[in-house]
């Protein structure tokens, strides 16, 4: 016992520090932090990394997404041109099988002695190479599928995070009018709404920039941006709500920090994972939401395809051309899939009340 | 309880009311009149008709004309393109497209509920790897793809199952193609309430008892795991509506979906209206209906 310690009056309460002695050396130690400090992100990721069926669907995505960035820069064909050769109009390529050439194509071969590049799909009723429009029928249905999430994100987050922020009256009213929407049969409206909206829009957008994406496209989007929101507008909300309680939200309000801050810096990150997890799940829905509405001829207009109006326009032909159909098929049954099981996983990785 | 159900009901009227507005105001925006065919009639001939079919009104008396005789006489209007009556189109087209949703319907509901007990039961074995896998597919393949490889490969390739025809149906493959979706749907949800029931204190109270086993699984689990299932009948319904529209065009069934199908590619836009009302009215219902039974068997929850 050293003496610089201050001695203890006998009925002080003050704490005896005769009693406490410096840590050891070893004691220190235990208080070094052995592992790597992570983030709540890195956590999910590495747990995310562990999922064999999410890392598969993600190499799956990724190749998709470079074979379709990559193949119309190689491939000689055009999606909505129609197969010629030494420019005129080849009359026998229509519905080549895969990797097949039409006569006027091996006697050109054989003429001039080049090579020409193989219709690895084969080509459609209108002699129009099959794999370069499935390319370009799965940008189509990607696409949509992507900014009709982040639409749908973009609404329902702001929705949901002013009623649930605002409570009371506002909220009431908000979540009344989501009812509503919520109880509206979607894809009746959807198909509804596209009829018209294909139909209207047309001269609506006339030499602006969207005439080029086609009538029946905005339609998609409009009726995505109208309709689909409500599901997230909810979640958002419902998280929110829960959020708001916390005691960092109140200390934020305490001194005074504006709710555009309080919700941007101290609510929404912490319902990030809830949001990204629905986005996930939301992308293939849209393209489901696509194909069926291409099948029925609502979809993007011609000559542009997507995957599904490429599957209605294989079933006229169905007995004599089957694979024109499967590609297609597949394809969409491939992204779908991989969203599916990437959002399993994303759920699974993020949300810490599902982990089990 | 009743408060619930009353305050349900109204909400449910209200959206009936909301779409029959959006249905007849939007198929309003149209351009184009009904009788601007490819052949340009006199201005009298036009008039007149117009006159007959009421369209000089203002738009707001013809909606609440429309709504008038939808309500009091039940009548749907005439077909423009058919110039057959609405309503017994859609009667007609109800008869074969009922016998196919119902049919789904039993089929997914009983075939769900048995696979997601089966894989709940069997949790973490081979049965439930591939019980989980094929659900997983089935969810990933739209109803129109499923719908078209089926007829593919069953009916073309294989002829294992005839096509369908008016006098000989078969409802096998167009059943399978619409039920696939729901039934792996219902397999999942079955599967994570079923393990979640297992895992009660009643359930081991049950077995400590020496309960038969069939009896726990019947008596005890399988009862509370139907609650969750019971929430997605509602949403099953509007799903098989809608898919029947696909499924019932590809195998030409000749039901309510595929007309109304010819009716959006003929732009038949008071054959839509009332198809439209129709099925919106039945799907507004069977979710009314749905969100009723679910309050009543489930007395956890509270009535407010």
């Amino acid at each position: 016992m050293t003496n610089d310690m201050p001695k203890k009056n006998l009925l002080s309460s003050q704490i005896n520090l005769g009693k406490f002695s410096p840590a050891s050396d070893e004691e220190k130690r235990q208080q070094e932090v052995m592992s790597k400090s992570t983030t709540f992100f890195k956590d999910g990721m590495k747990k995310l990394m562990r999922n064999p069926l999410a890392v598969g669907s993600i190499v799956v995505l990724i190749l998709l997404i470079l074979t379709i960035t990559i193949a119309p820069m190689i491939i000689p064909y055009g999606y909505e041109e129609i197969n010629n050769v030494g420019g005129r109009r080849d009359r026998g390529a229509n519905n080549l099988a895969p990797f097949t050439y039409s006569e006027a194509e091996l006697k050109w071969m054989e003429e001039t002695g080049e090579s020409r590049f193989p219709h690895i799909f084969g080509t459609d009723n209108l002699g129009r190479d099959y794999f370069i429009r499935v390319i370009y029928g799965t940008r189509v249905s990607l696409v949509v599928g992507f900014f009709a999430s982040i639409l749908v994100m973009i609404i329902g987050v702001l929705y949901g995070s002013i009623a649930g922020y605002a409570g009371g009256k506002v909220d009431l009213i908000m979540m009344r009018i989501c009812d509503i929407i919520y109880s509206l049969p979607d894809l009746l409206m959807v198909i509804l709404l596209s009829v018209v909206l294909s139909e209207t829009l047309g001269e609506a957008i006339k030499g602006t920039v969207f005439a080029s994406l086609g009538s029946n496209m905005l339609a998609l989007f409009i009726v995505f941006g109208l309709l689909y929101w409500v599901g997230m507008a909810r979640l958002v909300r419902g998280q929110i709500l829960t959020v708001k309680e916390n005691e960092y939200v109140l200390a934020a309000r305490t001194i005074g920090t504006r709710p555009s801050r309080i919700l941007r810096k101290h609510i929404l990150p912490n319902c990030l994972s809830v949001i990204i997890i629905s986005v996930a799940l939301q992308v293939p829905s849209a393209i489901f939401t696509e194909s069926y509405l291409s099948f029925l001829g609502l979809g993007v207009s011609a000559p542009m395809p997507s995957l599904g109006s490429l599957a209605n326009a294989a079933r006229g032909a169905l007995t004599s051309y089957p694979y024109q159909l499967v590609f297609p098929a597949v394809v969409i049954c491939l992204i779908v899939l991989a969203f599916n099981l990437l959002g399993d996983g994303l759920r699974d990785a993020f949300d810490p009340k599902l982990r089990r | 309880m009743v408060k619930y159900v009353v305050k349900r009901t109204i909400l449910a009227v209200i959206t009936i009311i909301i779409i029959s507005a959006i249905t007849f105001f939007t198929m309003y925006a149209v351009p184009g009149g009904p009788f601007d065919g490819e052949k340009a009639l006199s201005p009298a001939v036009k008039a007149a008709l117009e006159e007959r079919y009421g369209l000089n009104d203002p738009i707001p008396v013809q909606y609440l004309n429309y709504m008038r005789k939808l309500i009091f006489e039940q009548d749907f209007g005439v077909g423009l393109k058919t110039g057959r009556n609405v309503l017994d189109t859609i009667l007609t087209g109800m008869k074969v497209s009922a016998v196919l949703g119902l049919a789904a319907a039993a089929v997914a509901i009983v075939c769900g509920l048995v696979l997601g007990s089966v894989a709940a039961l069997n949790r973490g074995k081979i049965l439930d790897r591939i019980i989980v896998f094929f659900s997983t597919l089935a969810t990933s393949a739209p109803s129109f793809v499923l719908a078209t490889l089926l007829l593919l490969v069953f009916s073309i390739t294989l002829r294992w199952v005839p096509a369908w025809s008016a006098s000989n149906p078969n409802y096998i493959l167009p059943v399978i193609s619409l039920s696939m979706y729901p039934m792996a749907y219902i397999t999942r949800l079955t599967k994570t309430s079923m393990l979640d029931a297992l895992n009660q204190d009643y359930i081991r109270t049950a077995r400590a008892k020496g309960v038969a086993s069939y009896k726990v699984i019947f008596k005890h689990a399988l009862r509370n795991a139907l609650i969750p299932v019971v929430t997605y009948v509602g949403p099953m319904i509007a799903f098989i509506i809608t898919g029947s529209m696909v499924v019932e065009t590809i195998f030409s069934v000749g039901g309510l979906g595929q007309e109304f199908v010819s009716a959006i590619t003929n732009r038949d836009y008071t054959m839509i209206m009332g198809t439209t009302i129709f099925l919106a009215i039945l799907m507004v219902v069977a979710n009314l209906i749905t969100d009723i039974v679910y309050k009543i068997i489930d007395p956890r929850i509270s009535f407010d």
